[in-house]
């Protein structure tokens, strides 16, 4: 208790004087970083920024003392609206963000007072996502969805603009007949609701899918039938390294007869998925950061990145995914936060027809 | 016997991991952070779990989880040190242990409420860890079987509980109730995200109110004016009188009440997406409803503390099962737990019960375990902790209300906070005064949105089965648990409106002119009334239903009071007004001048921040109303001061700050 109470009490102490002298940029030895995230203590992004805080500390020059910092609020605009006004310019503040800061903004939210372009992204991380369905419809899919086509599908859904746009995208693209259920606060929910027999579709983001998903798998509880996918390096999609087994959404698509590869709708669907899984985690300095402080980060990064444990770390708590920095993490944090006027258009017309949801 | 054959090696493990000295420890360790944080007032297992989590990256498992459990296992139980001594909720789940614990507190029988409530806490804990035990296997399909319509009828059920809460008027009590649901409206819908009395011009309206400030706001404040008007200490006999002796016998009379409370703890905690915030209040219900003899309710009834304490602590055995099973929490204290157990690398799931089974039962027996290590440290404590309500009340409450301004500020860590925190509090002194129930205000807060939110889900869900066929839809409506729960809400509204009378929160009840109580009810009536119309303009049938449908019913109450006020004389119970005579009347201070010294704080907290007005707040009031000398008030502030700047070091936490933040740059903690 005692000894606790030390450390926290050495910890206060840095930050205390963190703050009080600004120090040299290229080292920031005896000072404190803060790891902003706009999100609470429970979350997925909470894990990613406690995954990367110490590997950071020992990373960055000086081994500064990394702290993660929750600001959530406003489904993650509010700490996001905070980060743009920030001009900490030494390094000693970052920003965490995921595919729910991204839809906000790409959608015009009007609670979004933050601009993307202003920030120097250092870090872009990716995930995945896969699509399962109860055993006994699991039985009738056989690669495509012509046969399911006039089934009823219930869809426990955290909100048509928040990441779960991806897959109603994916289900309306399928010529599915869905019924989203509004109103569940996490994914977790989403899955329970699954389990108990109200909704039969039904998607986790990839460490959920194994940890809690696979099981269901097992026991035949539960069928995949699609992943989203993964980004390769020439921008197309493929299957999803971390499940190799299972088909992508563009098979599935191409597959199905109601379903097109091509157009306006496939292309918002492509846009909408590199924000929100291909790059969905990004870290960011403030936009008054100097050259050398970015400079430094992506070094840091880059030693994290090349540790030869890593990606026997990563595999647990990340899953196989790429992690990218210097100018792949720029092209992809570009990527992940700019989409086409006729994208964002085709999405905003279909929110408001299907679904009634405005940006107003 | 399968199962047995599982289930015994594994405890065995679990035992001999959680007596290994090191573990023992850590188990230690968690036990007593979490008493210290329980017992401020506002500060609960969120904050306290919050506190460890970065240390949690890298710890050896057992350990961590052992720090975890010890630190979520006492809260409940310390937290009533806050509930009792104060009249001040400890957390969201010892807000009913208020109701009677303060009463037995003012009448000097501080340390007897105490040992009753760690007596029940310890038998609620102990319970709940056996039956996580033995429900670990067999929970699943039980959890399965509760739906949504299933947890909208456990919500209904919770809400009937304003009918027993209600006190003299029941309209008054529908009115609270009614006004609490609506302020649970405030802000973006859960499910379409429409505004709801709210703009994106006040960025902090639209995530609504937070739970931490409401139930702050609404007891801690009223009690916090009300007492500081007396000048006086708490205890009004100005000693402890019965011991804690009386306090383990109390518990050993009503031992069957305490075991059915534990029970009702274990079954809602069960249920993920309930909540912990409904459980005390559901156990202290039915304690009234089933008790012989009903008249000192309210007033200091030992039973009123062994019933919500016994379910509180129990609450959290339950929780764990959703949590473990399923990885979905069951409370806002289990979803940071749950994060830690991420930074540990264990996913809790069905994978994990099955196959890391021991460390399942290691986290079970910790439970257990650190309950009655904390509960017997609350025991000890208890005698000294309870002189706190001998102690001159002027020169308590400039600390507490520090720490409440601190404990809500950590809700958003916005200036917003503590805005709110002062006019919600304001509301609490009105509600009080005007003898409107505050349990039902609270009960309506805190089920708002999962009442909207499983009405909502249920209806869209039933909708679509009805598309389909009849059958399917009565099917998924009408099952056997939901008609039961059903059965039982009727059964609880009836028993609860036949007694509400003898439910009362202020014994005397003057009154006085018509004018304070009809101006008040008018100025409820016109907030529900913009509040209904607000509604009415939302397009999205999903984000305005219930906040007109409840907004109408609630104005419909308004009016039917209104009308009765204009038909009954002065001396009808409907103009009950504290400040029309008894102790409130009577008091040395006034009212409006107290509470004038909470707006100077925000004042101050604006223009100087946080901090700079604290050493200004507290240096007057010091001086000027509690009558100290200038170097005592200097002394009394700066150990105030020093205190919540370690806290907020401890806890890596910043201050609000002010306009005088916005040009200058200041150090830590001045920023």
């Amino acid at each position: 208790m005692s000894m606790k109470l030390k450390a926290l009490g050495m910890i206060a102490g840095a930050v205390a004087a963190a703050t009080a002298s600004m120090g040299q940029a290229q080292d920031l030895a005896g000072e404190t970083v803060e790891y902003v995230i706009p999100f609470s203590e429970s979350g997925g992004s909470a894990r990613w920024a406690n995954f990367y805080a110490p590997l950071l500390s020992e990373a960055l020059p000086g081994n500064p003392t990394v702290v993660v910092r929750y600001r959530p609020g406003a489904g993650s605009t509010e700490g996001a609206n905070w980060f743009q006004e920030q001009t900490t310019d030494d390094g000693t503040l970052i920003f965490g963000t995921s595919g729910s800061t991204q839809f906000p903004y790409l959608l015009g939210d009007p609670r979004v007072r933050y601009e993307y372009s202003d920030w120097q992204p250092v870090l872009a991380s990716g995930t995945g996502g896969v699509v399962f369905l109860p055993p006994d419809l699991g039985a009738r899919f056989d690669g495509d969805f012509d046969d399911l086509g006039d089934e009823f599908f219930l869809y426990g859904s955290q909100g048509a603009t928040t990441l779960d746009l991806v897959p109603l995208l994916s289900f309306q693209m399928l010529g599915l007949q869905v019924d989203p259920v509004f109103g569940i606060e996490g994914r977790g929910d989403g899955r329970l609701m699954f389990e108990r027999g109200e909704a039969n579709i039904d998607y986790q983001t990839s460490s959920a899918y194994i940890a809690s998903v696979i099981p269901l798998v097992e026991q035949g509880l539960a069928v995949p039938a699609f992943s989203f996918g993964a980004l390769d390096e020439n921008g197309l999609i493929v299957r999803d390294p971390t499940f190799p087994d299972i088909p992508s959404f563009k098979e599935v698509c191409e597959a199905t007869a109601a379903c097109d590869t091509e157009g306006l709708a496939w292309d918002a669907w492509k846009a909408f998925f590199i924000s929100g899984f291909a790059a969905q985690k990004m870290v960011y300095l403030p936009g008054t950061a100097s050259p050398e402080v970015v400079a430094m980060y992506e070094q840091a990064f880059r030693d994290i990145l090349a540790r030869p444990d890593f990606a026997e770390l990563a595999a647990a708590e990340l899953g196989v995914y790429p992690q990218l920095t210097g100018d792949g993490g720029r092209s992809a944090s570009d990527q992940a936060t700019k989409v086409s006027d006729e994208a964002r258009g085709f999405v905003l017309n279909w929110l408001n027809e299907a679904y009634g949801v405005s940006m107003q | 016997m399968d199962m047995f054959a599982t289930a015994l090696p594994a405890l065995g493990e679990a035992v001999t991991l959680i007596f290994r000295p090191e573990q023992l420890m850590f188990l230690v360790a968690g036990v007593l952070l979490g008493l210290s944080i329980g017992v401020l007032p506002g500060l609960g297992g969120i904050a306290g779990l919050s506190l460890v989590l970065p240390f949690m990256f890298g710890m050896e498992p057992v350990s961590g989880l052992a720090l975890m459990v010890g630190l979520i296992a006492v809260i409940p139980t310390s937290d009533t040190f806050s509930s009792v001594l104060l009249g001040i909720p400890g957390s969201s789940a010892s807000q009913a242990t208020v109701l009677d614990g303060f009463p037995l507190a003012k009448k000097g029988q501080a340390a007897r409420a105490l040992a009753a409530a760690f007596m029940s806490s310890l038998y609620g804990g102990l319970l709940g860890a056996v039956v996580l035990t033995c429900f670990i296997f067999i929970a699943r399909p039980l959890i399965l079987a509760f739906g949504l319509p299933e947890m909208l009828m456990i919500t209904v059920l919770g809400l009937s509980m304003v009918a027993i809460l209600a006190g003299r008027v029941p309209l008054k009590g529908v009115i609270a109730a009614g006004m609490g649901l609506m302020a649970g409206t405030i802000g973006a819908a859960g499910a379409g995200g429409s505004l709801r009395m709210s703009t994106y011009d006040i960025p902090y309206l639209v995530d609504g109110l937070q739970l931490v400030i409401v139930g702050l706001g609404i007891y801690a404040i009223p009690e916090i004016v009300s007492l500081l008007r007396q000048d006086k200490p708490i205890a009004t006999s100005g000693q402890l009188g019965l011991g804690w002796m009386q306090g383990i016998k109390d518990w050993w009379a009503n031992i069957w009440l305490s075991t059915r409370s534990a029970f009702i703890g274990v079954t809602v905690g069960i249920i993920p997406g309930l909540g912990g915030s409904v459980v005390d209040w559901i156990a202290y219900g039915f304690a009234v409803q089933t008790a012989k003899n009903k008249e000192n309710f309210g007033q200091g009834d030992i039973r009123g503390v062994i019933a919500p304490e016994s379910s509180n602590n129990a609450k959290e055995g339950g929780g764990l099962i959703p949590t473990l099973i399923f990885g979905i929490p069951g409370s806002g204290s289990m979803a940071v737990f749950l994060g830690g157990l991420a930074l540990l690398g264990l996913s809790p799931g069905p994978h994990m019960v099955r196959q890391d089974l021991s460390t399942t039962y290691t986290i079970v027996w910790s439970l257990a375990l650190a309950n009655v290590i904390g509960a017997g440290l609350c025991i000890v404590l208890s005698k000294y902790i309870a002189k706190l309500t001998t102690i001159r009340f002027t020169l308590l409450a400039p600390y507490l209300f520090m720490i409440i301004a601190f404990a809500a500020f950590q809700s958003r860590q916005s200036i917003g906070d503590l805005v709110a925190l002062i006019g919600i509090g304001f509301l609490g002194i009105l509600l009080r005064r005007f003898d409107y129930s505050r349990p039902a205000f609270l009960i309506g807060f805190v089920l708002s949105a999962q009442a909207e939110g499983f009405a909502n889900m249920a209806n869209q869900i039933a909708a679509s089965r009805f598309r389909r066929s009849w059958e399917a839809g009565f099917d998924y409506i009408f099952t056997p648990l939901s008609i039961g729960i059903l059965v039982l809400t009727v059964l609880s509204i009836w028993i609860g409106i036949k007694q509400s009378k003898n439910i009362r929160e202020n014994i005397d009840a003057p009154t006085g002119a018509k004018r304070a109580p009809v101006i008040f009810l008018l100025c409820i009536t016109a907030y529900i009334a913009v509040s209904v119309w607000d509604a009415s303009t939302i397009t999205r049938f999903g984000d305005k239903i219930f906040p007109l449908v409840v907004g109408i019913v609630t104005l419909a109450g308004c009016f039917a009071l209104l009308i009765r006020m204009r038909l009954s004389p002065e001396t009808d119970e409907a103009f009950i007004d504290l400040e029309a005579g008894g102790s409130d009347a009577e008091a040395p201070q006034g009212l409006w001048w107290t509470l004038s010294w909470f707006l100077g704080l925000l004042v101050m907290t604006f223009i100087f921040g946080l901090v700079i007005a604290l050493c200004l707040f507290l240096l007057l009031f010091f001086r000027i109303r509690g009558g100290l000398s200038w170097v005592a008030s200097t002394l009394y502030m700066a150990g105030g001061v020093a205190f919540i700047l370690f806290l907020a070091g401890v806890l890596g936490r910043d201050f609000p700050p002010g306009l005088l933040q916005a040009y200058f740059d200041l150090p830590w903690p001045l920023t």
